[in-house]
């Protein structure tokens, strides 16, 4: 019933064999060395015209960045579920919803300093993503992304409702920045919250990499690829379902965390459904089960909701008929179209784009003599 | 006891619009096995089609015949955005349930958005018949008629849909299909057609819905469709896929119990409650109260 099988073993030499020899030594420095000019990037006046509104080190600039990279750590977390494991959860806003109003109320109306309220927001959900995942994954498939649904929606009720006071319902909690050290406070250090963005993506690439590349990840990859055969096998997928959908959990709500900080408080849009079928688009156009593929769809995703907005509203858009201008300002309504057509034609997402074009430049060069 | 009467006929028409939107979705995920995410946008196509058709489409209006035609003009835009749906966009991924979950997830975000751009994001008064917003006295309480047209709606609804299936061909061939789509396919019969189908049948039916939910409700939005479809989701789940009767049971005991506990309780906490049902629920009968095992 999943999309994402384990890859048929190809072996990666015989698919890739014209590749410069230079490339293929540098190629696993490749990640360091984005993350060393993702590190360096704020300090860099550089002018992006059409990319980015003001110089890349504006605070402006920077925000955007950092909640594009929260929001590619979201999806990469939520990959280990969807793409690793082949959970279909349509309730992970719970527990990234968890930790943005976990550390924001913590601060804000109990008093801690920052310190103590994160950990304590990720502990809580952690054991809210145990809590729920133990119910809900006494059923699977469908069933399963029905219960996770209902149960982020009460999630969404009790932060809209507005009960004991204690998330401000509908306006949204602003967080109180006493209880924030002063260097994550203001417009002019934006520049710190991006780093920890960064650190927090880092982070979550590194525990889903080994979690995946673990024993544990294995048996994750044979419950998604068929999980009666890991229950002949004599383990419970039970388990580790849970533990995956645990550690998810986990991961989302300390990126909520990052993300409180970054926007300075919590609205109650984060508790929406919309937020987990984002984050589903997201993995899909990335391509699920793929290392860097979940965390490219997160940043381009987040980057296009934010920057279609003002493309929609700029003059190239307004000059086109009402019938074409209105659609195209809409960012969802181009989202969701690239993401159907991504889901028809595109299966893998991005992460499958270098090996085709790679095909297609070696069919192209070698011809016939690949043919044997 | 008047307030008791009052919520319970509330309860019932909540309960009315539940089931319009989840016969559909039951029938559809019974037989094809496709989780329909884009059910709330025949839910919104349904609902402003026939708030267009009562301003612009001549013959229609928003009272007397004149409103029943635009209705009509709204359930036939559900019905046909949902065959076309079908054929174009479920029918070439057959079999590959998660990718048709994608796609439905898709076409909500991209349909919703549409909406949004052509019609704005605010909603909009509903043009209704005068009698729909008057009360009618039962036993003491006052109810609104808005409530009591839905109920009656979907009661017929219901009937159709049982009638359709229990005494045609094609009905047979869908219950047939919901209980063993291998066999149904083995015999030689082209379930497909039966999808397309069960697809009309259900943008028909939450498009109506749609429609008179706005009369109740007396706006339109373009949201309106996503809140309403996860306590359908919730309906169905409890109901049991497949299975309209068991769609209608549960309609109604989420309704009521959603508009009592609201009531008597603190606000929200009826929404709370109903999630808890379907915890339950879960936990004690997998399969919902009639119907086939859940899972995909």
């Amino acid at each position: 019933m999943t999309e994402v099988k384990s890859p048929e073993v190809t072996a990666p030499a015989a698919a890739v064999p014209s590749e410069p020899a230079g490339w293929s030594r540098l190629r696993p420095f490749l990640p360091l060395v984005v993350l060393a000019v993702a590190l360096i990037l704020p300090y860099s006046t550089l002018h992006l015209p059409g990319i980015f509104e003001g110089a890349l080190n504006s605070p402006g600039t920077l925000q955007l960045l950092a909640v594009c990279l929260v929001f590619g750590g979201l999806a990469a977390g939520y990959d280990l579920l969807f793409g690793r494991t082949g959970m279909l959860s349509f309730g992970h806003a719970l527990y990234f919803a968890a930790g943005v109003y976990g550390t924001d109320i913590l601060i804000t109306r109990v008093g801690l300093p920052l310190w103590q309220a994160a950990p304590l927001a990720i502990v809580g959900g952690i054991i809210l993503a145990g809590l729920v995942g133990a119910v809900a994954l006494r059923t699977v498939g469908i069933a399963f992304a029905m219960v996770t649904l209902a149960f982020a929606q009460v999630g969404a009720i009790l932060v809209a409702r507005d009960f004991g006071g204690l998330t401000g319902g509908e306006e949204g909690l602003p967080l109180d920045v006493a209880g924030v050290p002063s260097g994550l406070v203001g417009v002019a250090n934006t520049v710190n919250l991006y780093w920890l963005a960064l650190a927090y993506l880092v982070v979550v690439v590194f525990v889903v990499h080994r979690v995946s590349n673990s024993p544990t990840g294995r048996v994750l990859a044979g419950v998604r690829d068929d999980e009666r055969r890991i229950g002949v096998l004599g383990l419970d997928p039970y388990r580790f379902k849970l533990v995956a959908f645990t550690l998810a959990g986990g991961l989302a709500a300390a990126g909520g965390v990052v993300y409180c900080l970054i926007v300075g408080g919590a609205s109650p849009h984060i508790t929406s459904s919309e937020l987990t079928l984002s984050l589903l688009v997201m993995v899909v156009l990335g391509g699920p089960g793929t290392r860097w593929g979940p965390v490219l769809g997160g940043i381009l995703y987040m980057y296009l909701d934010h920057r279609l907005i003002s493309v929609g509203s700029s003059g190239a858009i307004d000059a086109l008929p009402a019938f074409l201008s209105r659609p195209l300002s809409q960012p969802l309504f181009v989202l969701g179209t690239v993401f159907i057509l991504a889901v028809y034609f595109f299966p893998g997402g991005l992460a499958s784009l270098a090996p085709r074009l790679a095909l297609l430049r070696n069919a192209l060069r070698l011809g016939p003599r690949r043919e044997s | 006891m008047d307030a008791v009467i009052l919520l319970t006929l509330t309860g019932l028409g909540l309960a009315a619009l539940y089931f319009l939107v989840a016969s559909g979705l039951s029938l559809v995920f019974g037989l094809a096995d496709v989780l329909n995410f884009a059910h709330g946008l025949f839910l919104g196509v349904g609902a402003y089609a026939t708030w267009w058709a009562a301003g612009n489409l001549p013959g229609a209006g928003s009272d007397g015949f004149g409103f029943v035609v635009a209705v009509a003009f709204g359930v036939a835009a559900g019905t046909l955005m949902a065959v076309l749906v079908e054929l174009v966009l479920i029918r070439p991924l057959y079999s590959r349930t998660i990718e048709q979950v994608l796609v439905t997830v898709g076409l909500s975000l991209a349909g919703v958005a549409l909406l949004q751009a052509t019609w704005g994001a605010d909603a909009r008064p509903f043009p209704r018949p005068e009698w729909t917003r008057q009360v009618t006295t039962i036993l003491g309480a006052q109810v609104p008629n808005g409530g009591l047209l839905l109920i009656v709606a979907a009661v017929l609804v219901l009937a159709a849909i049982l009638a359709f299936l229990q005494w045609t061909r094609y009905g047979l061939i869908i219950r047939a299909g919901v209980e063993n789509r291998e066999m149904v396919t083995a015999l030689g019969i082209d379930v497909r057609k039966a999808f397309t189908l069960v697809f009309a049948i259900g943008g028909a039916a939450a498009a109506l819905a749609g429609a008179l939910g706005s009369v109740y409700f007396g706006t339109v939005s373009p949201q309106q469709g996503g809140s309403l479809l996860i306590f359908a989701f919730i309906v169905v789940v409890i109901g049991g896929m497949g299975s309209v009767v068991g769609s209608a049971y549960a309609a109604v005991a989420v309704g009521l119990l959603q508009q009592f506990v609201n009531y008597y309780g603190t606000s929200g906490l009826g929404d709370i409650c109903v999630v808890a049902l379907l915890a339950v629920v879960l936990l004690l009968r997998p399969q919902g109260i009639a119907g086939k095992v859940a899972t995909a």
